[in-house]
């Protein structure tokens, strides 16, 4: 057990060096904040672009450089004191101070819970062998990135943004693909059925190999190296290394611990205050509870609760109430989506998939929601006014694609 | 050395030295100048990182937008005839003394 030191006061201590942590520090200094700021992270990396890390970076398209959210001088320009490599392990919200895992402790008068999350574990048998890798980090990615040019067989255990992302880069350098995934259908959680369907004739039309309703019972190995994946029904997958993409566990013990109110993340409200005094929370931890009361994991989402809690320091109230967006990119197709779609009673087609260009539109007690848009930027941009407005339009109409969704709009004003 | 004169939302204008072979979007964040949220980090998704072009040198070209930057464009309420996503245009030696602006926050 190490002893507490006490290290120095700060007002903002922001916790979590990502999108959202380093967002915050941007827009406290851009409203006008004026008091010392620091940024704990526990990477050692200076603040970078995340989604790229299973796009461009495992293609080795994007060198780390360019991924760098603001250049490395920004920070101290900004009088921003970045202590990276360490993590928070404590906080205490009566003493108002945060303990670093090194005993170190720091006091705010104003904290930013903005941690993220981890990747989901495999529990399952073998899961402790090594070749198995998350993508998370950049040391996740630098970790696969090493291995990967002496792998041709990869298994990829989960069908959601991440494992289908890293699917299209494995199979663009030549690699044998297997994805394993446990429900009927890839992206399950997170889009509708057409899409799921889509993207799955896509990979597979790129040669994945796509197992769905597929468990995974053991990760079996060879010399404590994974070697492949047996399944629920018996048949065993070769691999040389397995990536795994079953989603995050968010990272807020230490604030959970210290009382804050959440369960699966952090309850805030519409100025992302936590229930605890002077302690905010953003990003893929936080849960707006008087909104759709879920975790958001994008970078939109990260950024704009970031902006909106730095505000709210500042004394400058503006609840949150940002359209939330989306993105992923995998081989030539390039998906946005605009809105949330949890809760969707129906779906519509808009084009034809068979064509790589089209949209599907999420609706609730008739009324637009969200769109997934594939390779449709013009959908994604219209669509933003029929989500805003909650727009009631027919279903043949929004399937008609002969008219642009902007001129629907005008029909219904 | 090529420069690149960026108006940033305050009106006023700052100078830099731009690296070619970078995004303009990249050489107005490098340059430490933090408006532009260029939330996708550049791979045309979302349109934060819109700039008007003041300016071109004479002889310079720009590349011609895609139909994806075009329509991207379209979403904003502030596009103007001179507006582009300052993620698609890679700085050359040819754009220097170019002149852009921030465009408000959609
Ligand atoms: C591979 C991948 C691809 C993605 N692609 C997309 C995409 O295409 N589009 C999109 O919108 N979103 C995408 N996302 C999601 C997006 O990256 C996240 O939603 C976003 O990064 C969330 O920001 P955040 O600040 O909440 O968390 P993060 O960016 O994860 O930052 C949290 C930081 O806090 C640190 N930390 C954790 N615990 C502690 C602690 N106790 N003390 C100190 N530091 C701590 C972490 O190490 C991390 O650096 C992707 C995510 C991944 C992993
Ligand atoms: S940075 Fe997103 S479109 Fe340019």
């Amino acid at each position: 057990m190490t002893q507490d030191v006490f290290a120095g006061t700060f007002d903002c201590i922001i916790v979590g060096a990502g999108h959202g942590g380093s967002q915050t520090a941007v827009a406290l200094r851009q409203s006008g904040f004026e008091g010392s700021i620091a940024l704990l992270g526990a990477e050692p990396e200076v603040p970078y672009d995340r989604p790229s890390l299973s796009k461009e970076y495992l293609a080795g398209k994007k060198t780390f450089e360019r991924m760098h959210l603001r250049p490395q001088d920004f920070w101290s320009s900004r009088n921003v004191e970045l202590v990276l490599g360490t993590r928070v392990v404590a906080v205490d919200p009566v003493a108002k101070t945060v303990t670093l895992e090194n005993g170190a402790c720091y006091s705010y008068r104003s904290l930013v819970w903005a941690a993220g999350g981890e990747p989901r574990k495999l529990s399952c048998p073998g899961s402790e062998l090594s070749g198995i890798f998350y993508i998370r980090s950049k040391a996740d990615c630098d970790a696969l990135l090493a291995v990967l040019p002496d792998a041709s067989k990869v298994a990829i255990i989960g069908g959601g943004y991440v494992g289908l992302e890293a699917a299209a880069v494995f199979r663009e350098l030549g690699k044998h693909v297997v994805l394993v995934e446990a429900l009927n259908r890839v992206l399950a959680r997170v889009a509708g059925e057409p899409i799921s369907r889509f993207y799955e004739r896509e990979h597979r039309d790129h040669g994945v190999d796509i197992r769905l309703n597929s468990d995974v019972k053991v990760i079996s190995g060879r010399d404590g190296r994974a070697s492949g994946v047996l399944l629920e029904s018996r048949e065993s997958l070769q691999a040389d290394i397995v990536v795994v993409g079953i989603g995050i566990v968010p990272s807020a013990a230490p604030l959970l611990a210290a009382g804050a109110q959440g369960s699966n993340g952090v309850n805030v409200d519409a100025y992302c205050r936590t229930s605890l005094p002077d302690i905010y929370c953003v990003g893929d931890c936080a849960i707006l509870t008087n909104g759709p009361g879920i975790r958001v994991e994008s970078v939109q989402n990260a950024t704009d609760q970031a902006t909106t809690a730095a505000k709210a320091i500042c004394g400058n109230f503006k609840a949150y109430d940002a359209l939330p967006w989306f993105w992923s990119n995998q081989y030539d197709l390039k998906l946005q989506t605009i809105g949330l779609n949890c809760g969707y009673d129906a779906v519509v087609v808009r084009g034809e998939p068979a064509s790589r260009s089209f949209s599907l539109v999420y609706l609730k007690n008739e009324a637009v929601i969200a769109l997934d848009c594939v390779n449709a930027p013009r959908d994604y941009v219209q669509g933003r006014k029929l989500v805003e407005t909650a727009a009631k339009l027919g279903s043949v109409q929004l399937a008609d694609t002969s008219k642009q969704l902007k001129e629907l709009t005008l029909e219904t004003n | 050395m090529a420069t690149i004169s960026l108006r940033t939302r305050d009106g006023e204008l700052h100078q830099f030295d731009g690296r070619n072979g970078m995004s303009i979007m990249e050489n107005i964040r490098n340059a430490g100048f933090d408006e532009l949220l260029a939330m996708c980090g550049g791979c045309l998704s979302c349109a934060t990182c819109h700039i008007y072009f003041e300016s071109v040198p004479p002889g310079a070209d720009l590349p011609t937008p895609s139909v994806d930057e075009r329509e991207l464009l379209e979403g904003s309420d502030y596009r103007q005839d001179n507006s582009r996503l300052s993620c698609q245009i890679p700085f050359e030696q040819s754009l220097d003394g170019i002149v852009v602006a921030i465009a408000p926050e959609d």
